[in-house]
């Protein structure tokens, strides 16, 4: 091998290394940022007032589009559902399949990724802007942590909205697929609530289904703060952060979701 | 208790006025700085006598703001020393650092105002984050502040409503809040219209006057330093080129001072980025 | 946008957020059984349940009267033992025969309850004497080809 390919591939090998020990210490960062917010967290709390506020942003802000989305996935369900059960006569079975679905998988990982487009990308904006506008330099030097102030409060906002959020989801899908099945259909209501009701357990699939939207909406919140808060102060910096933070947070909710189901659905029989 | 009309008389009535006779001084002595691999700052040695309003010219990116972070603490010289009121700054624990900010006040380049508060919530943030008093008396105080600055009336609006101008002085409003022993401008002049920048410029020399405050406005509007300032120093490559009061500034014959006041183009700060010889690179295609 | 306008939109908010996690909970989950109703217990033992589960379907005549509570394996007898909760307005008589059925090829598993003649009737607690388990689909096919080699080697 001449000199320049092994110069080549060594390059390519360091570029590499490079590549996984930054993501690593990317990971750390993201640890001890997480540390730093818990830390602050009870005096965020003190002025719940903002925390409020955030939420309103956050989370009612989000409603038009997570009900809209919740409502038109659970027709397609329905549909979709309806078709596949006609073949082997469990006709019947519609309102679980859509319940089930919905409820372990399609509301926290739907939810969070519309969460993550909505709400995550305008949290790394703002915080960004204030950034690039110096504000949070202006707070600093008034000696007012801008994590207790600016990024605590946001980042309580978005675990506590995304069950509240999936849950809405599922709800809404359930009502849609109701629509479609019953109304549309005309499966018979009693078949599809009753089977429903029987295969429905809320220990493991509601539970399971809330925690995961918890986990998601607290990983959706991270990366968007953080991005956030590590923009580089131009409009350039500021896009590619808010791009960042839906690219990853949706990655890092499908990767969630996979880890979670593995370890929560694990030998559970329908 | 009566209405302060001035912004002399507003500093007697002030219940935050601070009767703490430490010193204000600040020094720098031979302060290195680099970010990263870029050396900003080569050995600044500088003292802001309590009381008086110097200013720190030199062009962009010359490590002015630098000088400004460094003093406020937010970045750590590599070597040097910054002693504030006698105190080192980078030695301070975090809640000791915190304690000296809250004698500081900043105006920020642009202002730095938070977007999602009206201008009234800007300037009780600081009163509300840092003391106990009762609502209506930070009512008062704020109501007293926009006064000094001749925005009373503009309380209620937002910062996107107000016109350059104005957000500067609010910003100014915001930073004397807690009527502090140093405020610290970063370009204050920037982007103003001449009436707007006559204001702030008043302002700036009028409050220092009246509150007894030491300031340090970091700039390159030479005419207007002229007018206000009590010392000047020109900082250039990292270094203190030059420094004086205003009248040795405006008869000095050193060729850096000169360039700036008079507003050469070519002079010790070259017009021409380095480059190749002009006729050679013409001529590159013609080989 | 004032603080008032703002509390308002977000109790609104975590109202109706937490009453879809309620709706889920209750209406389309099990957790509210037919506590409401009163009801009887009996029990029914089977050699095989089939694919019967909690919360199926205690049908008489097609009619759902009741659930399924418990189901336990009985270690003395090896059989498959079947709490059910029967709605109180229907009485059964004590020699109904409980049989495990599916509905359609692939439906549901549901325990059928055929009412007999007898006069006395199950109360609460009682044991069901007569019972059919759960018809399950390997064993009929290993009968009929078992049946149908020994046939075979038969008229040899």
């Amino acid at each position: 091998m001449s000199s320049d390919t092994i110069g080549d591939l060594s390059r390519a090998l360091r570029r590499l290394g490079g590549t996984v020990t930054g993501g690593v210490a990317r990971l750390g960062y993201m640890a001890r940022f997480l540390g730093a917010i818990l830390w602050y967290t009870p005096m965020a709390l003190r002025r719940l007032h903002l925390t409020v506020r955030e939420i309103y942003f956050s989370g009612v802000l989000s409603l038009v589009i997570i009900l809209m989305s919740g409502l038109f996935v659970g027709m397609v369900l329905a549909l979709q559902g309806y078709e596949v059960l006609r073949r082997y006569g469990a006709q019947e079975q519609l309102g679980l399949v859509v319940a089930l679905s919905l409820v372990r998988e399609l509301g926290p990982v739907i939810g969070g990724l519309l969460f993550a487009s909505r709400a995550g990308s305008a949290i790394t904006a703002e915080i960004g802007l204030m950034k690039a506008t110096e504000q949070l330099s202006a707070m600093e030097m008034m000696a007012v942590d801008p994590i207790a102030r600016v990024i605590a409060p946001r980042f309580w906002a978005g675990v506590i909205s995304m069950p509240l959020l999936a849950a809405l989801f599922s709800a809404f899908g359930i009502f849609g697929g109701y629509l479609i099945g019953v109304r549309m259909i005309g499966i018979d209501a009693g078949a599809f609530w009753g089977q429903m009701q029987a295969g429905v357990k809320v220990w493991p699939d509601i539970t399971n289904g809330i925690i995961k939207s918890i986990v998601f909406g607290a990983a959706v919140s991270l990366i968007a703060v953080l991005e956030g808060y590590d923009a580089k102060p131009t409009a350039e910096g500021v896009s590619s952060a808010t791009t960042r933070t839906v690219v990853v947070s949706s990655l890092a909710i499908l990767a969630l979701d996979f880890v979670l189901t593995a370890f929560m659905f694990r030998g559970v029989g329908l | 208790m009566p209405v302060a009309a001035t912004a002399d008389s507003h500093a007697t009535l002030s219940p935050t006025r601070r009767l703490d006779p430490a010193a204000a001084a600040i020094e720098l002595s031979d302060v290195w700085f680099a970010y990263d691999r870029r050396q900003v700052l080569r050995g600044i040695t500088m003292t802001v006598p309590r009381g008086k309003i110097v200013a720190i010219m030199g062009g962009s990116g010359c490590g002015k703001t630098t000088i400004l972070r460094l003093i406020g603490g937010q970045l750590k010289p590599n070597k040097g020393k910054v002693l504030v009121g006698g105190q080192s700054v980078p030695d301070l624990e975090p809640e000791a650092l915190y304690a000296l900010r809250r004698k500081f006040g900043m105006l920020f380049q642009f202002g730095a105002l938070f977007t999602d508060m009206t201008v009234f919530e800007n300037i009780a943030f600081p009163m509300r984050e840092h003391t106990d008093l009762p609502e209506s008396m930070i009512r008062d105080l704020v109501l007293m502040k926009l006064n000094a600055v001749g925005l009373r009336g503009a309380a209620q609006l937002m910062p996107s409503e107000l016109s350059g101008g104005m957000g500067r002085r609010v910003a100014l409003a915001r930073a004397i809040a807690l009527d502090p022993m140093l405020v610290m401008y970063d370009e204050p002049f920037a982007g103003l219209d001449p009436i707007s920048l006559a204001v702030v410029g008043q302002l700036i020399r009028r409050l220092n006057d009246a509150l007894g405050i030491t300031s340090i406005v970091v700039t390159h509007d030479v005419y207007e330093s002229l007018k206000i300032v009590d010392y000047l120093y020109f900082v250039s490559d990292g270094k203190i080129v030059a420094s004086g009061t205003p009248d040795e500034v405006r008869a000095s014959s050193d060729p850096f001072v000169r360039q700036f006041v008079d507003g050469q183009p070519d002079g010790p700060v070259r017009f021409h980025y380095p480059a190749p010889p002009y006729h050679k690179a013409l001529l590159a295609d013609v080989e | 946008m004032n603080r008032a306008a703002i509390d308002l939109w977000v109790g609104v908010f975590v109202a109706i957020g937490l009453g879809a996690i309620l709706f889920l909970a209750l209406k389309v989950g099990n957790l509210l059984t037919l506590d409401s109703t009163p009801s009887y217990h009996i029990e029914a033992s089977f050699d095989n349940i089939g694919g019967l589960k909690l919360r199926s379907p205690v049908k008489a005549a097609g009619v759902v009267v009741g659930r399924v509570e418990s189901i336990r394996l009985d270690l003395k007898t090896y059989e498959a033992v079947v709490t059910m909760r029967i709605d109180r307005s229907y009485a059964f008589s004590k020699d109904t025969i409980a049989s495990i059925n599916t509905s359609g090829l692939l439906g549901e598993v549901y325990v059928g309850l055929d009412a007999g003649g007898d006069t006395a009737i199950l109360n609460d607690g009682d044991q069901i004497a007569k019972t059919q388990s759960a018809v399950v689909i390997e064993k009929l096919i290993s009968q009929f080809l078992f049946g149908k080699a020994a046939e075979g080697g038969a008229s040899k």
